[in-house]
């Protein structure tokens, strides 16, 4: 479990920042742990799918925790709307490290952290919307619980130096491109796919109980048409598996 | 502290009696203990886990030899009340975890209890035999039938001693009536129904009847997405049949009265503290939700958990509590890192003293806070092995929030946050609690002079 003794202080004394602001928050590293804020919470949002279904609760508390601070950027002006698709390889620049968090504004380049959430601020307000699934296909594939789930929370981790944040972005680009398809199929041919696309993952873990075997099907069959890496196949073959079952019982 | 029942002013002291489980440092998931709940008498004690096995402990007999010595608790019953099972339309695992046991109240020699996972609630039925018929004319006694062309006399069977046996069987498996994961049950006055709620819905049930539910509060939305509250807790009122309780994420807590209407989604009364702004911050939602409500014994107030707090509200007063007591207010500045590494989610349970005059709730680091509300005093004590010798006094225990440590003080950044205690009981006239700690249950007595 955790180690003894929890050394994060950064954000903790976040009232009295609060306190001090006014209008445009002029605080730079006010910003910067909202950011981290957010950027944590959507990592917890997707890494909440396991083989058990994912607690309600948390998920409602967390998706009200991003939607705030979306309200918040929103309002402040700071929530700059970007070219979808542009942000494919950018929003891996999201997943920042919570190292961000306690780490002091000098050491930072400001221009990594200009925020570009446009594609997951679209997700909150149109989670259906099928055209945020190709653009997010990149990003979600990194989410994939298994295998780079080990990255992530090693990005975390405040034991090794993070001050190099290039470092961790390359070691998700690492992850990505230098699985050949054949291994990336392995590792998940077990698991559901559907899982892989965020607005999936975000619909469905509110949504998921409410899907009878139409839906289950209407959502692997949108799953082939768009998603664009090598799962394809897999998915074919699952839905074909799925519906097998289905017309057998 | 005042006592439960008496008139003494001094402080009850608090002893170690009894621990329950082993002491390995690598601690098996299945063996986390999930719930503690005493029944009626307080002569049982079940704990569930989540391997899904409940254990049943009973109290000895006071003998008269040890004058010094309280009735200790023995297991009684072991069964395993649920298994895992696997949702294969939603390729999705449903724990084993008992998330909730509540006993009814003893009608005849048998016990019964309510288990629940998270999807099915079983009621159980354990009893005991102690003796058995022999002599039955048709089979021996092995159970082998007799050629009736062999008997030639006729004799009665007898009733004979044997070894106790405690059997536990279940009598009604209440199934397929919860699409979100249940997390209360609560048994009406009425003895004849209860309730269990998940997520976003609350079902009424008839101990009889396994294939219904009366569905009687429902707060999913149309649209799903629309979803912002769920449902953290219900419990019905210990006298009226009609009232019960529901309290949300949101900090909420809405009473109901099902003589109202058949489906209860418009409240009789609905409490909320409102919002203290020099307090706001991104992690002021998540630390009001309520993790347990608790009716008083009389019914005549509620006690309800969030993350930091615990309040006790008057059933007569809607817009605030009348008391509020800071379990843990240390960790207000540590809210990110709580956050962070899920801490902030964990769900504290919260209890009453049989007399309504003392409430507990578990705390980090194995720590435990009980508050007295008629002489306001509080007392943080540990659930650990180093105080568990025979009948030793429980040291009360101090987290030191900055500036110079004391020597028996420990620091806020020194907290174990993987040691939790989340579930707690009291006996139901009696000063004896039982405290779960991970695996491990500890039961504490007051000292008896």
């Amino acid at each position: 479990m955790f180690a003894r003794g929890i050394k994060r202080k950064c954000f903790d004394g976040e009232e009295d920042i609060e306190g001090t602001l006014a209008g445009f928050k002029s605080v730079p590293s006010y910003n910067l742990q909202r950011q981290s804020l957010l950027d944590m919470s959507l990592v917890k949002l997707q890494l909440c799918h396991m083989l058990v279904e994912p607690n309600l609760c948390r998920s409602v508390l967390i998706a009200n925790t991003v939607r705030q601070i979306q309200e918040e950027m929103t309002q402040d002006g700071t929530w700059q709307v970007i070219n979808a698709q542009n942000t494919g390889q950018a929003s891996l620049d999201r997943l920042v490290s919570s190292d961000i968090l306690c780490r002091s504004t000098k050491e930072q380049g400001e221009g990594k952290l200009v925020p570009s959430y446009s594609s997951f601020s679209k997700d909150f307000e149109d989670i259906q919307s099928q055209d945020i699934i190709s653009d997010l296909s990149t990003v979600a594939s990194v989410q994939a619980p298994r295998n780079p789930q080990s990255n992530v929370w090693e990005m975390e981790n405040p034991q090794e130096n993070r001050g190099n944040f290039q470092k961790s972005l390359d070691q998700i680009f690492e992850t990505l491109e230098n699985k050949n398809p054949n291994s990336v199929e392995d590792l998940f041919s077990d698991v559901d796919n559907s899982y892989y696309d965020l607005d999936t993952v975000l619909t469905g873990m509110m949504s998921n109980t409410k899907m009878g075997h139409c839906d289950v099907l209407e959502s692997f069959s949108s799953q082939t048409t768009t998603n664009s890496n090598s799962n394809c196949k897999s998915d074919i073959n699952e839905l074909d598996h799925i519906v097998e079952i289905l017309v057998e019982s | 502290m005042i006592p439960g029942i008496g008139n003494l002013t001094q402080d009850t002291l608090w002893c170690f009696s009894q621990v329950k489980g082993t002491i390995d440092i690598g601690v098996t998931e299945a063996d986390i203990i999930s719930t503690v709940e005493f029944n009626h008498t307080g002569e049982l004690l079940a704990t569930g886990d989540k391997g899904g096995r409940v254990v049943i402990f009973q109290r000895e007999q006071e003998s008269k030899n040890q004058l010094h010595r309280r009735g200790e608790y023995n297991v009684y019953s072991t069964f395993q009340s649920h298994e895992p099972e696997f949702d294969y339309l939603k390729s999705l695992e449903i724990e084993e975890k008992i998330n909730k046991i509540r006993w009814l109240p003893q009608q005849n020699a048998a016990y019964f209890l309510l288990s629940t996972n998270d999807k099915t609630v079983k009621l159980w039925k354990v009893s005991e035999r102690d003796k058995r018929p022999e002599g039955y004319n048709l089979k021996d006694e092995d159970g082998r039938l007799r050629d009736p062309a062999t008997i030639t006399t006729l004799r009665v069977p007898v009733l004979r001693p044997m070894d106790l046996m405690v059997e536990a069987t279940p009598r009604r498996v209440f199934a397929n009536a919860h699409t979100y994961h249940i997390n209360s049950i609560s048994v009406n006055s009425d003895y004849e129904t209860y309730m269990s709620a998940d997520d976003l819905r609350i079902n009424l049930w008839n101990f009889e009847i396994t294939n219904q539910s009366f569905n009687i509060v429902d707060i999913k939305p149309a649209n799903m997405e629309e979803l912002t509250e769920v449902i953290t807790a219900a419990e019905f009122h210990p006298l009226h049949c009609n009232t019960f309780v529901y309290s949300s994420s949101k900090g909420t807590i809405r009473l109901c009265d099902m003589r109202a209407s058949a489906l209860c989604d418009r409240h009789t009364k609905f409490f909320e503290e409102p919002e203290d702004p020099s307090n706001r911050s991104f992690f002021s939602e998540i630390i009001s939700s309520i993790s347990d409500v608790k009716f008083s014994h009389s019914g005549r107030y509620i006690m309800t958990r969030d993350y930091l707090t615990v309040k006790v509200w008057d059933l007569n007063m809607e817009n605030r509590p009348i008391e509020t007591y800071q379990v843990h207010d240390y960790l207000r500045s540590k809210l990110c890192s709580l956050y962070e590494n899920d801490c902030i989610f964990d769900k504290f349970e919260c209890v009453w003293n049989g007399s309504d005059s003392v409430i507990m709730t578990g705390s980090y680091n194995n720590f435990f806070r009980m508050f007295d509300r008629n002489t306001k005093r509080d007392v943080t004590l540990e659930a650990s092995r180093e105080n568990s010798k025979p009948r030793a006094i429980l040291k009360p225990r101090k987290v030191c929030v900055g500036g110079k440590r004391r020597k028996d003080e420990i620091s806020v950044d020194s907290l174990d946050f993987s040691k939790k205690i989340l579930h707690t009981a009291w006996h139901p006239s009696e000063n004896i609690i039982a405290v779960a700690a991970t695996n491990n249950l500890y039961i504490f007595q007051d000292k008896v002079n």
